[in-house]
């Protein structure tokens, strides 16, 4: 198992090198001249040229580079032009209601399709199935923007049950800074959960077919003891799997939601530093979303080793 | 000539790694390390009635009536989108041709907008964007991610690694902030958005059809068509290609409508086509500010976007099904 991780490991290096080379240069690949982008174009030569010092781009490329990312691995990722704060502080301030938002959204979207899924593979075929299965493939037709703003629509227009936009930090006020997360954490939640609905049914479902249930079956054991403790674990792998990469694809995915509900989360901070050409802002936001995605995947497979024993052995034996 | 498969890479492909169900579909290789694209893929495509069930009362192979409202629908969003020009509609940008801000009526069958504009006639006139941008975007990723999939699949070895490799970076870039990057930076117009989306495709879809490519690569035809001599080439394009076409066909149909998704999205944030071309995701956001007053103008094309996207989810489902050779052959 060691060894498996170890190979891990090896792979995430060149990984992680290549992400924070490709941050780099994905400015560089866009049009345009960031100094000019920033001043105008109606710029002294003089002042162009100051900047260009600033941002360090009248150096060759490989130095740029290498000086950036030691820069980076000291926590120095530049500053924003427009408030000259500095990116890691922009980054640290808006990364919690980020983190908040996901982690809701992700226990609502687990707690309500654990217990579904439980049921609709008890019985498969029978109506309940078929209802929630169904209607898990209609939420995964719902665009993100859609249902935020139906969400909206129904509780914040009609039944004044929660605020339509807004933040409270959570040490200002608790209470109102979960009611401030509810609609977005669900509009996050209803795909997660379809897609956790549907693979953990199909999976308990093949699970039921096994062998070993029908011994268990057989020797008297009630079919709730069965579904629990016989066919959840080995069913909840590639949930577990799965659930990592909605996490990871969701620290670059909130951004939306965050716009639509006001949220100063680092998803709106991407999409404002991107429509005011905040470059070093930018370039900072997107080396975050790509290396904690790449992080949180490389702990899913390492966990998932650990997990499975199949896994754990299989690499044991090459 | 492709090497044989490492013994770490057996392991992986063989099904007693993971649980039975998901080893069915060709779509669903490696679970370890998929991509959210493919997660949402897999989770569209899952077996709505799972393979073999005790009571065995589920056919296989069936196209039911849903499958052929699917189809009907979206032939008919693809029709009026050709057709757009020569329909007796209103200009889809002239406002005032009606009372501002009103629901369905006779003269005005989806009602007008805050500006007093033909909601019918912006809903038709969107669904041009909507499919040119959804079918072309796909089309790029499939030309380019299908062939990197294919080889990465094909060849396997170093070349396998270095391609899935690179897709494996380019996914860890947050897509939709990528393409907005994209669009805003080379200016909005309808070919960026396309290119934009074209692009993020690319590695997805390239993980995808090389799954897919493992899985018959290591079929007997493949064996036999090699020791009659072909080359690999010919292998490829005559024996892999047909067979890895089928399952492909029906994945980007829900990769259509994940890119018409992304294009509403950008649309949503004023980033597709400029306004006031009309555009499904920058109705949705005009009308947000009257959602008190006229509801409508948000949600009928927010009702038009999700039945749309709900028919190429469900197409695309169902062909999967039909496809599967193993799961009815049983």
């Amino acid at each position: 198992m060691l060894r498996l991780v170890g190979k891990k490991v090896l792979y995430l290096i060149p990984v992680l090198f290549a992400v924070t080379m490709l941050s780099f240069l994905l400015l560089k690949l866009l049009p345009g001249d960031p100094a000019i982008n920033i001043l105008g174009p109606s710029a002294t030569p003089d002042a162009v040229k100051q900047l260009d010092h600033h941002l360090g781009v009248d150096k060759p490329l490989p130095a740029q580079y290498t000086h950036w990312l030691a820069n980076a691995l000291h926590g120095d990722l530049g500053r924003s032009y427009q408030n000259q704060q500095t990116t890691v502080a922009a980054l640290k301030q808006r990364l919690p209601v980020t983190l908040e938002l996901i982690v809701l959204s992700q226990l609502i979207a687990l707690g309500l399709a654990v217990p579904l899924a439980l049921i609709a593979a008890s019985r498969p075929g029978g109506i309940f199935d078929r209802v929630t299965t169904s209607l898990a493939f209609g939420f995964l037709a719902v665009p993100d923007f859609i249902l935020g703003v139906l969400l909206v629509y129904v509780f914040a227009v009609k039944l004044h049950w929660f605020p339509a936009t807004g933040y409270t930090a959570l040490t200002t006020n608790p209470a109102e800074n979960l009611k401030s997360l509810v609609l977005p954490a669900v509009t996050l939640a209803v795909a997660s959960m379809a897609v956790y609905l549907r693979l953990l049914r199909t999976d308990l479902i093949a699970t039921l077919q096994q062998d070993y249930i029908s011994m268990a079956k057989a020797k008297g054991m009630s079919s709730r003891y069965i579904l629990l403790r016989h066919a959840f674990r080995p069913s909840s792998f590639s949930l577990l799997t799965v659930s990592g990469l909605e996490i990871g694809r969701l620290i670059g995915g909130t951004f939306i939601v965050e716009l639509i509900f006001a949220l100063p989360g680092v998803g709106s901070l991407a999409v404002q530093s991107i429509f005011s050409r905040d470059y070093l802002v930018v370039q900072g936001t997107v080396l975050l979303i790509a290396v904690g995605y790449v992080l949180v995947n490389f702990l899913i497979d390492i966990l998932y080793t650990v997990v499975d024993p199949r896994i754990r052995h299989a690499g044991a034996l090459a | 000539m492709p090497e044989p498969l490492p013994k770490s890479e057996l392991d992986e492909l063989s099904s007693e790694v993971r649980p039975a169900g998901l080893s069915e579909s060709p779509f669903s290789e490696a679970i370890s390390s998929e991509a959210p694209f493919e997660a949402y893929a897999d989770a569209v495509m899952a077996p709505s009635v799972p393979v073999a069930l005790p009571e065995g009362g589920f056919a296989r192979r069936r196209i039911g009536i849903a499958f052929w409202l699917s189809v009907g629908w979206i032939a008919l969003v693809i029709l009026l989108a050709l057709l757009a020009p020569l329909l007796p509609l209103h200009p889809p940008n002239d406002t005032g041709v009606g009372p501002v801000a009103q629901g369905p009526s006779l003269h005005f069958w989806l009602g007008t907008d805050d500006l007093g504009r033909d909601m019918l006639s912006r809903i038709i006139w969107g669904a041009r964007v909507s499919m040119i941008v959804g079918f072309t975007s796909i089309a790029i990723g499939l030309a380019i991610g299908g062939t990197f999939g294919l080889i990465a699949g094909y060849y396997r070895g170093r070349i396998g690694a270095l391609i899935m490799g690179c897709a494996d970076v380019l996914l860890a870039f947050p897509a939709l902030v990528l393409s907005l990057a994209i669009v805003t930076f080379m200016g909005q117009s309808l070919r960026n958005v396309t290119l934009a989306l074209g692009l993020i495709s690319i590695a997805p879809i390239a993980r995808i059809i090389r799954a897919s490519t493992l899985t018959f690569s290591e079929r007997e035809f493949v064996a036999a068509a090699r020791s009659l001599g072909a080359r690999n080439v010919r292998i490829v394009t005559r024996e892999v290609l047909p067979n890895v076409a089928l399952p492909t066909f029906s994945f980007a149909l829900v990769a259509v409508a994940i890119a018409i998704v992304a294009e509403g999205a950008l649309s949503f944030l004023g980033l597709s086509v400029k306004a006031p071309t009309a555009s499904w995701g920058g109705m949705i956001n005009e009308g947000r500010t009257y959602l008190q007053q006229s509801p409508h103008i948000s949600l009928i094309p927010a009702a038009v976007m999700f039945v749309t996207v709900l028919a190429f989810n469900f197409a695309g489902d169902s062909l999967r099904a039909f496809f599967d050779v193993r799961e009815s052959a049983l």
